[in-house]
């Protein structure tokens, strides 16, 4: 039981520093989950993040993974509405008052210092991945070729992390 | 404040549907091209201008684009139920297939296949992001300033591992009020 509110305190802190999406967040939710709390291994963290790409909707999904694992049925569920009842609130609230706002210079003020801000956490979420996840050369590959081929044209993500998928199975085993 | 809805009241049925059949169908991120497509092209609740507003405020706002979305558009067109029933079809699918997945992993997650597989996925999601973070920052990243905000947050979160609260904290009322609105009347640099 006390398990279940320690997951619902991190993971609504963490609901409220996703500033800039869930790949911002990446980060904080690392730290707590791995390195705090010690739930998951580095391992199962990225697993846990390669199962979230797997499943449609927002793309945080593994924040469910983590709650199942640490507390089964019950765990996912408080995981999920922990994570994204808090921004959800906020947003409703927000929301209604925003268009107030508009015209005010103070609203652009406020999203264009946000922007570089979020960004700047975004770089961090994938660098924080990236550490867990590129081991050596075939990783580093997989994300260099995913990485390049949208400049040469454009294929849709769900293919490329198929591919990831694919190339994995082939070339990642043992 | 139920000011903003439209002539024809969108049924709560159909605001569910349109946002599950969203929430099970937009694989591999990138759900704003979905959002568009469902929202301002097939079924015209929104135009250009609406959604790129809400989009703007999901962004600046904590939490993710998708949910953020499902809430305020469907608080603008049905109230509060709206942006309940928005946000269940949001993320219900995805849920239920993510759980699913995570219970296999428990009893496969050890199995040499599936290792590799989930390996190679998380590999190409680093290029994945790589990619999106560029084309985000190609829009949002004008100027010195934004840059020295940009790796000011990436160099305290990323590399010195600073806790991402105390760095929003710290650096997201620096970075608006350097982009504080200017006077018009004299442009005193300060």
């Amino acid at each position: 039981m006390s398990q279940i509110g320690q997951l619902v305190r991190v993971f609504s802190l963490l609901s409220l520093l996703a500033v800039g999406g869930g790949t911002a967040v990446l980060p904080a939710l690392k730290h707590h989950t791995v390195d705090e709390e010690r739930w998951l291994t580095d391992a199962q963290f990225r697993d846990a993040y390669s199962l979230g790409q797997v499943a449609p909707g927002p793309n945080m999904l593994m924040v469910t993974v983590i709650g199942y694992r640490v507390a089964g049925a019950p765990g996912a569920v408080a995981v999920t509405l922990a994570f994204f009842l808090p921004a959800c609130i906020i947003a409703f609230g927000v929301g209604r008052v925003w268009t107030r706002f508009h015209g005010n210079p103070w609203r652009e003020a406020l999203q264009r210092g946000l922007a570089p801000v979020s960004l700047g956490l975004i770089c961090a979420g994938t660098l924080s991945l990236g550490r867990i996840s590129i081991s050596g050369v075939p990783t580093f590959l997989f994300a260099a070729a995913v990485f390049a081929i949208p400049f040469w044209r454009h294929v849709h993500p769900v293919w490329l992390i198929l591919g990831g998928a694919l190339c994995g199975c082939v070339f990642l085993r043992g | 404040m139920s000011d903003a809805a439209p002539e024809e009241r969108v049924s709560l049925a159909l605001l569910f549907r349109t946002f599950f059949v969203l929430g099970a169908t937009s694989f591999g991120g990138g759900v704003v091209a979905y959002l568009r497509e469902a929202l301002v092209e097939e079924r015209g609740w929104l135009d250009d201008e609406e959604f790129l507003g809400d989009l703007e405020l999901s962004q600046t706002l904590p939490g993710l684009n998708a949910t953020n979305m499902s809430v305020i558009v469907g608080d603008r067109l049905r109230g509060l139920a709206g942006a309940v029933v928005a946000f269940l079809g949001m993320t219900v699918p995805g849920t239920v297939i993510v759980l699913a997945l995570g219970a296999l992993y428990g009893i496969h997650g050890e199995h040499p296949v599936v290792n590799a597989g989930l390996k190679g996925i998380a590999a190409a999601a680093v290029g994945l992001l790589l990619s999106v973070t560029l084309q985000i920052g190609r829009k949002q990243i004008s100027g010195l300033l934004d840059v020295f905000l940009l790796l000011v947050t990436f160099l305290a979160v990323g590399v010195f591992h600073a806790h991402v609260v105390w760095t929003i904290l710290a650096v997201a009322p620096v970075a608006v009020l350097l982009h504080r609105p200017r006077a018009k009347r004299d442009a005193r640099p300060a």
